[in-house]
């Protein structure tokens, strides 16, 4: 059991999300940052779709009854156990009545927390994702509150070692630049839009959440007023509504909308995006899907890497 | 049928042109398309849905590709092009008009230049299918809107519309299954929940069923939404 013994912020459980039920108008929802979620699910040993909770820009203070392995990975929101500092991509050990706080972010937005087993809260349609729009999964459909009580599954049969961990360029960090493939509507945009967006910084805007970033910067403007149909938008779609500001959508995205897609960026770019907080800026570079396959299948690599480098390790529990 | 790909992902299949979305030919070919993808099992296809006068698979980028998926899709669809889709559900869906529960029937009355008592009618004399459910969990587009009742969006959207309420957008009426932000002008409201996560399936409507409206006063609406435990 984890206890909730205080709540900041926005603390939700998150796993890799629901996906079969976009044709009911559910998107898959899950972890903002699958990269710090399979990761942090690897270094305690459990499978990369338990579910783990994901801790917004401030964090909730935690403890637990029992002896417990624990992993963080993604921002760096200065956690502590019992006072002492606990940096990212890393596992420990929390001890009986362990206590787990924060003391502010440092870099990221996003942190996730796996314990070892799993927080697991009773699945919705085959997720525990917290999706807070529809008001399913995790706790009640909702962000965590102080006096909420997690339970945890059995931990796993073994316990990998503290050694390795993901190569440090791999990490995700907000901010910087971002490779985005063009979207079914990159032509309704002007010559010039379409070069401003891809050479110019964006700011997220405070208005930014698990739906989508929203930036500021050079408006994007269309060749010309064309109607657009409800089409299909998924994680890392960036529309443009009409004010010309484009929004790059996230975990929680809708599974359609009606605003021309300029872009997607491409799937292992999106945990920058997910570490982005408002403030900081982001570029974008346009890269062919050739290359963005390449890249996607260079991760799945990265990652199995990581997880022969722990089970070699493997000490038992 | 054309193929061509979404960010690094999905493969998004034009099944018609856009001005023929809301066809009933269309819908049909899309619940087809739809459902002979998904029985497939491609591998590493996650999801399979219809939006307008498209489908999209979205799949996982380190096991398939477009390239690999591309002729699968071309040859399950020819193969299947013979067969019909299920035959589609009726559904009929209370609706307690005008009032608290129905704040924008005077302006669509006003707008269309018909008393509000007409408007009611017309939207239930209607005979509605789901061309797609989208934007949230279990919302239908519905066509077969009477041209009479058309009416555009709200200027600026209302922060929070309730759970059950019952749209007009353009030439197409919707109802909402969640309390949400929303720019439709809305008429009346459904005590059914559209929207329902522990039950399969957890959605009332799919693409392609036949809805209709029915008329309800304020107490049945307060019954039928106890009854539902909303």
């Amino acid at each position: 059991m984890i206890h909730v013994d205080r709540a900041a912020g926005l603390t939700t459980v998150q796993d890799l999300g629901r996906p079969g039920h976009r044709g009911r108008g559910i998107g898959a929802g899950g972890a903002a940052d699958h990269l710090a979620l399979v990761t942090a699910n690897m270094l305690v040993g459990n499978a990369s779709a338990a579910a783990a909770l994901e801790i917004t820009l401030v964090g909730p203070t935690l403890s637990v009854d029992r002896p417990i392995s624990i992993a963080l990975a993604g921002a760096d929101l200065g956690m502590r156990i019992d006072g002492i500092a606990c940096p990212p991509w890393r596992a420990f050990d929390l001890p009986a009545h362990g206590c787990i706080d924060f003391t502010g972010r440092r870099a990221g937005c996003r942190a996730i927390l796996a314990v070892a087993g799993g927080i697991d809260v009773a699945p919705v349609l085959g997720s525990r994702a917290t999706d807070l729009r529809a008001g399913i999964g995790g706790v009640a459909g909702r962000a965590l509150r102080a006096g909420d009580v997690l339970p945890v599954g059995p931990p796993p049969a073994w316990r990998p070692p503290a050694g390795p961990a993901l190569a440090t360029d791999l990490r995700s960090h907000g901010g910087g630049t971002v490779r985005f493939i063009a979207g079914p509507e990159a032509d309704w945009f002007t010559a010039a839009a379409r070069d401003t967006f891809a050479t110019s910084a964006y700011t997220l805007t405070p208005e930014s959440d698990r739906m989508g970033c929203r930036l500021a910067g050079p408006p994007l403007p269309r060749a010309a007023p064309r109607d657009m149909l409800s089409q299909t938008v998924l994680p890392g779609t960036v529309q443009v509504p009409p004010g010309g500001m484009p929004i790059v959508l996230l975990a929680d995205a809708p599974v359609t909308g009606g605003y021309p897609r300029i872009g997607v960026v491409i799937t292992v770019d999106l945990p920058i995006v997910a570490q982005t907080m408002p403030g900081d800026s982001l570029r974008f570079h346009e890269v062919g899907l050739d290359e963005a396959v390449a890249l996607c299948r260079e991760r799945r690599r990265a990652l199995a890497r990581l997880q022969v480098g722990l089970s070699c390790g493997e000490t038992r529990r | 049928m054309r193929l061509s790909s979404l960010g690094d992902s999905a493969l998004v299949v034009r099944i018609a042109p856009d001005e023929a979305a809301g066809d009933a030919a269309t819908i049909e070919a899309l619940r087809a398309a739809v459902a002979g993808l998904a029985t497939a099992n491609l591998p590493g296809v996650v999801d399979v849905a219809a939006a307008s006068a498209t489908v999209t698979l979205v799949f996982d980028p380190t096991m398939t590709s477009v390239g690999t998926l591309g002729p699968l899709v071309e040859h399950l669809l020819r193969a299947r092009s013979e067969r019909p889709a299920p035959a589609p559900r009726a559904v009929s869906l209370p609706v307690c008009y005008g009032g608290a529960h129905g704040p924008d029937l005077d302006a669509v009355a006003e707008h269309t230049g018909l008393d509000p008592n007409t408007v009611i009618r017309l939207h239930t004399n209607a005979r509605y299918r789901v061309a797609m459910i989208g934007f949230l969990p279990g919302f239908p587009y519905l066509v077969g809107l009477p041209a009479a009742l058309a009416m555009p969006r709200l200027a600026e959207p209302r922060m929070q519309v309730p759970a059950g309420a019952v749209g007009i957008a353009g030439d197409r009426t919707g109802v909402y299954p969640l309390a949400s932000p929303g720019g439709w002008r809305i008429i009346g409201r459904t005590p059914l929940p559209l929207f329902r996560p522990d039950r399969d399936p957890p959605t009332l409507l799919a693409a392609g069923d036949i809805v209709r409206f029915t008329p309800i006063d304020a107490a049945a609406f307060d019954r039928l939404a106890t009854e539902a435990g909303r």
